[in-house]
C-alpha cells in the first residue's frame, strides 16, 4: 500500500495580523493559529489517494506543543498518524534547518512505519512564505521534485511513476516523475473536505507521536534551530505610506473632465513610451 | 525564548569568516524557447548596480537547449561574463540536471551573490541549489542593496506578514548569499548592442538516462495575460456592479495599451477571474500608470498597487480613501467619466500627427 506523508505546518493566520498604526508594530493579540491551509490541500490531495487506492498517511510536523492542534485536526479528516517533533533547541529555525529536520524526521517516519512513497508539502507558509522547505526536503532525502502541482493526473503504482500538472506562470507543464516524489500544493488542487463525525470522535482522543533531539541519534546540533539557519532577519519595518498631493481635476461636463486628465497624462512621458503619441489609430 | 535571543546577539557579534574567495553577482537566468523571462532581465538591471557598487562583475548564468545567442543578449542587458550550457537534455526546467549544471558553476566560480526570479520555476531551482550547498536563501525580495567592502553584505528586503511589514534578510556566515525576487519590482537597462563581455561554455554532465522527470506537454495559457507585468493597469472595483460594465474598462485599457486589473470585491462577486485580482490577496503590481474605478482604496488592495508609478482614482464619493493615494481624482459617476476617456484618449491619438512618432519604443516591460 503506498504510504504518504503529509508535512504541516502550525501558523499564525498573518492575514488577520494587524499592525498599530501608533507604534507601528504587529498586533499579534488575538491571531489565531491555523494549519497552514496550502498544507490541508496537500493534506486532501493524500486522502483522495487513500480513497482511490488505499494508502496510509502520516502527518509530520515541526513546531511547538500547542501545534497538536492541528495535528488533530489532520486525524479528524482521515490521516492515520501523526508526529509532532519538538523541542527548544528546534526553535529560530530557517528554512535550510528546518528541511534539515523534516528531512530525517520523514527518515525516521519511513524506518519505523514503512518506506515513504509521495510527500506533501504545502506551495508556501502563511508565516515563513517562502515555499523553500519543499525542495528542500526533497534534495535532502534525494526525492523527485514536483513543485506547484496544481493536479494529480495518475499514479502508476506498478511502474512507481506519477504524472502531475505544474501550474507555471506562462501555463501549464505535465510532467512525469519516478516514485518517491515530494509534491508540493496549490489551492487549486482540490476542495478541502469537512471532517465526518467519526473523525472528529477519533481526534478528540488522539495523541501524536512526540519526537524531540533525543529521538534522532545522528542529529547534528550544528544544522538545527537557530545556528543552523544560515538567514538572519535584521530589521522589520512598516513601510511608509507614500505621501502624495493628489490634483483633483473637475470640469462642467464628464467629456471635459476626461480631456482634462488626458491632457495631464499627456505632459506626462507616457504617450513616448508606449507610443500614443504615433498618431496611428487604435 | 530569551536564550534564542540571546544567541541571536551573539551570532550577529560574530566576526565574519574571510570571503575573499567568493567574488561577483551572478543572475540565473530563467528562459522558454530562447526567450529569457522578463525577471532575468530586470534583474541584470539590478545585479549592475550591485556588482557596481561592489566594484565586481555582473556574471549570468543561462541553462537551455538552442541557447546560446542568449549570451549576448545578457550582455547587452548587462553582464560582463556569461556562462552557458546548452545541451538537448536542458530543453525544458527539471530540477535535477539544471540543478547539477548550477552547482558545478557555482562551485567553480564563487559568486558571493547569486540571484534569480521568484517564479515557479526561480523558486524551485533556487530552493535545490541552496539546500545542496547549503548556503542561506531569501524569497520573495523586493528591495535589493549591499553594503560597500568589507562586509559586502548583501541586504535582502522582502514582504512579510501578508504584506504589511517589509523585513531585511541577511546571510552572514554562508556563501554565496542567494535571494529569489519578484518580477515587474527591478528595471532593466536598456538593450546595449555596443557592450561586449566574455562567455564561457559549461558541459552538461547529466545524461538522459539518468534524468527521471520527462516533461510530457506544455500547455501554453491561451490568453496571454499577465497583471504582474503590465505597465498600464485599469481596475475596476465593486462600484462597476457587474460584470458587464468591465468590456468598459477594456475599451479603455485596449485606448491606452494596458490590461484590466480588480479589486477583490469584484472578484468575489464573480464579476472577473482572479488572476486580475491586484491586492494581498491577489498580485502586486507596479505598472507606469494604475487607474483605479470604482475602487474604495481598502489597505488590503492599496499594497498591491501603491507604488505604481502614476495613479488615477474615480469614484463618486469624494471620500474615498483611494484618492489619497492618487496623483490624481475625479470625482464623478464612473459609468458616463470612463467612456468619455475613452474617447478622449482615441481622439488625441489620431490627432498628433505621424511626425512625432518614436523609434523603437517597446510596449511590455520586457
Ligand atoms: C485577508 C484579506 C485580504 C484581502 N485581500 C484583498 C486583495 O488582495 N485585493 C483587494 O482589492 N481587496 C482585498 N481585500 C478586501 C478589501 O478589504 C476590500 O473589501 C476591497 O478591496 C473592496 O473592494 P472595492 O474597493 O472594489 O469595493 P468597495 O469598498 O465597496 O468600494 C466600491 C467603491 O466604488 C465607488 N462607486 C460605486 N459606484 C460608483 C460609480 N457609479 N461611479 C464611481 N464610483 C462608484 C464607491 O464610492 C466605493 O468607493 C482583502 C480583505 C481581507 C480581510
Ligand atoms: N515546521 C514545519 N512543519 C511541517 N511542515 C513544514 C514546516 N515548515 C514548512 N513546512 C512545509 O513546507 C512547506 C513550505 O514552507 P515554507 O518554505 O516555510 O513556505 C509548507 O507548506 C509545509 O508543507
Amino acid at each position: 500500500m503506498l504510504h504518504i506523508v503529509v508535512c504541516v505546518k502550525q501558523v499564525p493566520d498573518s492575514r488577520e495580523i494587524r499592525i498599530d498604526p501608533k507604534t507601528n508594530t504587529l498586533i499579534r493579540q488575538g491571531v489565531p493559529a491555523i494549519a497552514n491551509f496550502y498544507d490541508m490541500h496537500g493534506l486532501e490531495e493524500a486522502l483522495r489517494i487513500k480513497d482511490e487506492k488505499g494508502a496510509v498517511i502520516t502527518v509530520v510536523c515541526m513546531g511547538p506543543p500547542p501545534a497538536e492542534k492541528s495535528l488533530k485536526e489532520c486525524i479528524s479528516l482521515g490521516a492515520d498518524r501523526a508526529v509532532l517533533v519538538t523541542d527548544r533547541g528546534f526553535a529560530g529555525a530557517d528554512t535550510l534547518a528546518t528541511s534539515y529536520v523534516l528531512g530525517l524526521t520523514i527518515q525516521k517516519v519511513a524506518a519505523e512505519f514503512g518506506p515513504v512513497d509521495i510527500v506533501f508539502c504545502g506551495k508556501q507558509t502563511l508565516d515563513g512564505d517562502t515555499g523553500q522547505v519543499g525542495p528542500g526536503i526533497a534534495c535532502r532525502l534525494d526525492l523527485e521534485q514536483l513543485t506547484y502541482v496544481q493536479k494529480v493526473e495518475k499514479i502508476d503504482q506498478e511502474a512507481r511513476r506519477i504524472t502531475v500538472h505544474r501550474h507555471l506562470e506562462d501555463g501549464v507543464e505535465v510532467v512525469e516523475t519516478a516514485m518517491p516524489v515530494l509534491i508540493t500544493a496549490l489551492k487549486e488542487m482540490n476542495k478541502v473536505r469537512r471532517a465526518p463525525l467519526p473523525g472528529m470522535i477519533r481526534a478528540a482522543k488522539f495523541k501524536p507521536v512526540i519526537w524531540t533531539t533525543q529521538d534522532f541519534p545522528g542529529l547534528e546540533r550544528a544544522k538545527i534551530g537557530l545556528k543552523g539557519s544560515p538567514t538572519i532577519v535584521s530589521k522589520t519595518w512598516v513601510p511608509e505610506q507614500r505621501h502624495v498631493d493628489t490634483e483633483m481635476i473637475a470640469a462642467d461636463t464628464p467629456q471635459a473632465t476626461a480631456g482634462l486628465l488626458v491632457d495631464k497624462l499627456w505632459q506626462t512621458e507616457l504617450p513616448q513610451r508606449f507610443g500614443w503619441a504615433n498618431g496611428s489609430e487604435v | 525564548m530569551s536564550e534564542v535571543a540571546e544567541e541571536n546577539k551573539k551570532k550577529a557579534a560574530d566576526d565574519m569568516p574571510d570571503w575573499s574567495d567568493y567574488r561577483g553577482v551572478m543572475i540565473v537566468v530563467e528562459q522558454r524557447a530562447g526567450k529569457a523571462a522578463s525577471v532575468s532581465l530586470q534583474l541584470l538591471g539590478e545585479g549592475r548596480k550591485l556588482a557596481d557598487k561592489l566594484e565586481t562583475e555582473l556574471m549570468a548564468l543561462v541553462i537551455g537547449h538552442d541557447v546560446r545567442h542568449l549570451a549576448e543578449e545578457m550582455i547587452y542587458y548587462g553582464a560582463d561574463k556569461v556562462y552557458v550550457s546548452d545541451a538537448p537534455e536542458l530543453k525544458d526546467y527539471r530540477t535535477r540536471p539544471y540543478s547539477r549544471v548550477c552547482l558545478q558553476v557555482l562551485r567553480d566560480v564563487k559568486p558571493e551573490i547569486v540571484l534569480q526570479g521568484a517564479t515557479a520555476t526561480g523558486r524551485d531551482l533556487a530552493g535545490a541549489i541552496a539546500t545542496h550547498l547549503p548556503t542561506g536563501l531569501t524569497a520573495d525580495c523586493t528591495i535589493l542593496d549591499v553594503e560597500p567592502h568589507p562586509s559586502r553584505l548583501l541586504l535582502a528586503s522582502r514582504p512579510a506578514f501578508s504584506e504589511k511589514m517589509l523585513a531585511t534578510i541577511l546571510c552572514k556566515q554562508y556563501r554565496p548569499q542567494m535571494a529569489t525576487t519578484r518580477a515587474g519590482v527591478f528595471e532593466a537597462l536598456p538593450r546595449d548592442t555596443t557592450r561586449t563581455g566574455e562567455v564561457i561554455t559549461v558541459e552538461n554532465t547529466m545524461k538522459e538516462e539518468e534524468i527521471a522527470a520527462k516533461v510530457l506537454r506544455f500547455i501554453e495559457e491561451t490568453e496571454r495575460f499577465n497583471l504582474e507585468d503590465a505597465e498600464i493597469i485599469v481596475a475596476g472595483g465593486r462600484g462597476l456592479g457587474g460584470p458587464e460594465p468591465f468590456k468598459m474598462l477594456q475599451d479603455l485599457a485596449d485606448a491606452l495599451g494596458g490590461v484590466v486589473g480588480a479589486s477583490r470585491a469584484a472578484v468575489d462577486a464573480g464579476w472577473i477571474e482572479h488572476k486580475h485580482q491586484v491586492g494581498q490577496t491577489g498580485y502586486t503590481v507596479r505598472p507606469k500608470l494604475y487607474i483605479a474605478v470604482g475602487i474604495s482604496g481598502a489597505v488590503q488592495h492599496l499594497v498591491g498597487m501603491q507604488n505604481s508609478d502614476l495613479i488615477v482614482a474615480i469614484n463618486r464619493d469624494p471620500d474615498a480613501p483611494i484618492f489619497k493615494t492618487a496623483n490624481y481624482g475625479i470625482v464623478g459617476d464612473l459609468f458616463q467619466i470612463i467612456p468619455a476617456l475613452t474617447a478622449a484618449v482615441k481622439e488625441k491619438r489620431v490627432l498628433i500627427p505621424q511626425s512625432s512618432a518614436q523609434e523603437g519604443v517597446t510596449h511590455g516591460k520586457i
